[in-house]
């Protein structure tokens, strides 16, 4: 063997030594493992089966303590934009009183639930949100909204005027993530967990100046 | 524990929080923190301390050995101190391992236990109730201490950059990961103060405080088994115990929790 060749590749092959001493894994490679690790680490247990880890683009991008790019985060709510779907009819509207049942609720979707239809879920609401000022046992997680449809000055949910926000409303509970890319908030009529029906509910209880949480 | 204890006991808790709720300026820190008080010379967890130093000294096992050589990473034998390391390198498995699954692994090779039975085992029964009562009692001969684990392996290093990406991974039907709510100050879920666990969030809390005794289901609970609720209450699949990404977010919490002082075994709600 070419001794001057051999010598390169000895020095060649302790500076990529020495290299992986002072660096360790690239980032990227980090990632590639944690994801492995992933699969590898969680199994099906009831209705929670794995493929939950299978991420979609908004979930994948925003699986980091980093800025999302602007690029990114706006096709993220575009897309989240594009998937509402509005409801039947026109109608938007519920009753308050179910609206607040389901806004008290935490159940649902995990692997100690037998089923992961929308009538076995609960919305979560109370666990990041004050809504009626009545319940004191409220997350902070999210932004209060109590008198939410009263500041917004909906006097009339049907007035024209208040569309905008009836719209705006419907869709951050349909999928939060057409407003925020990365919106700690559940997609709860995109990914099923609640069914038409319930989010009018909830409409009611956030928007019809005669609920609770308006007066 | 006797029945009529343990409703008592979840009498003065259910009282501590009602006055949380009742008085909405006093928070549940607040409350945990004056039952915690009450209860300082009374925390159940002390018959799963004595549980755990008993399974530690006793001959069992198919080896007939006890764990007395069991080294959890400051040498044979050498349990205080050891907790508030945890999880670090193991150059005689090659691999990062939290306490759990060090006491495991001590379990199948000095004792001759079958380690894969165990991981299987559902959390408060048969060997498993005993590695959790093992856990509470290897925890609490590190009481007062301050975290300091090691970071000086490279894989003590992989291990921390895994469990970050762990952390914040986000899946699932509600978008969740664990830095959903565990990665600012301040924030509740209902009445509830989530610790921030990106940093130290302070002595005695989060990773400083588990395993811990569970009022409410009167239950002690280890790091291993507080994990998996976060995980199913996150509507995740099941992640296995000991699986590599519980033990990398042990290294993700506890690396963070540098200097927080352990009052592990802690009391909880």
């Amino acid at each position: 063997m070419n001794t001057r060749f051999a010598l390169i590749a000895a020095a060649a092959g302790a500076a990529v030594l020495l290299a992986g001493c002072a660096t360790g894994p690239s980032k990227a490679e980090l990632d590639q493992q944690a994801m492995a690790l992933m699969k590898a680490s969680f199994r099906d247990q009831g209705i929670a089966k794995v493929d939950r880890l299978n991420q979609d683009l908004g979930q994948a991008a925003c699986s980091t303590d980093a800025e999302v790019s602007d690029e990114v985060a706006e096709r993220i709510r575009n897309e989240a934009l594009a998937s509402i779907r509005w409801p039947a009819g026109g109608q938007y509207f519920g009753n308050w009183i179910d609206g607040e049942r389901i806004a008290q609720s935490g159940r649902g979707m995990t692997w100690t639930d037998a089923s992961a239809e929308t009538r076995n879920n609960g919305g979560n609401c109370y666990n990041c949100h004050q809504i009626d000022k009545k319940e004191l046992s409220y997350g902070t997680i999210g932004p209060s909204l109590w008198n939410y449809g009263k500041l917004r000055g909906i006097t009339d949910v049907t007035a024209p005027t208040a569309a905008p926000i009836v719209q705006y409303t419907w869709a951050k509970l349909w999928n939060s993530k057409a407003y925020a890319a990365c919106s700690n908030m559940p997609r709860f009529g995109h990914m099923k967990v609640l069914d038409e029906q319930q989010i009018r509910h909830i409409m009611s209880l956030l928007l019809d100046p005669r609920s609770p949480v308006n007066q | 524990m006797k029945p009529i204890t343990r409703a008592a006991l979840a009498a003065v808790v259910a009282a501590a929080f009602c006055g949380a709720a009742w008085a909405q300026a006093k928070s549940a820190a607040d409350g945990i923190a004056e039952y915690r008080k009450m209860l300082e010379d009374g925390n159940p967890a002390e018959l799963f301390e004595a549980k755990g130093e008993d399974l530690w000294k006793k001959k069992r096992g198919p080896k007939n050995a006890s764990l007395e050589q069991c080294d959890l990473g400051k040498g044979p034998g050498v349990v205080k101190g050891a907790f508030v390391e945890l999880p670090r390198f193991f150059a005689d498995t090659g691999k990062v391992q939290d306490l759990e699954t060090r006491l495991v692994h001590c379990m199948a090779t000095l004792q001759g236990l079958d380690a894969a039975e165990i991981a299987k085992t559902r959390f408060g029964q048969g060997e498993m109730a005993n590695v959790t009562a093992l856990a509470t009692w290897v925890a609490s001969m590190s009481r007062g201490m301050k975290f300091n684990l090691s970071q000086a392996h490279a894989e003590e290093r992989r291990s921390y950059e895994i469990g970050k990406r762990v952390f914040f991974f986000r899946g699932g039907t509600h978008d969740f990961s664990c830095a959903a709510c565990h990665s600012a100050d301040g924030q509740r879920i209902r009445l509830q103060d989530l610790p921030n666990l990106t940093k130290n969030p302070g002595d005695g809390i989060g990773f400083a405080a588990w395993p811990a005794y569970r009022v409410s289901n009167g239950e002690m609970w280890s790091m291993q088994l507080r994990l998996n609720d976060c995980y199913r209450q996150q509507r995740f699949p099941y992640p296995g115990f000991g699986s590599e990404i519980t033990v990398a977010l042990g290294t993700y919490m506890g690396v963070n929790a540098k200097g927080a002082e352990s009052i592990a075994p802690a009391i909880k709600r």
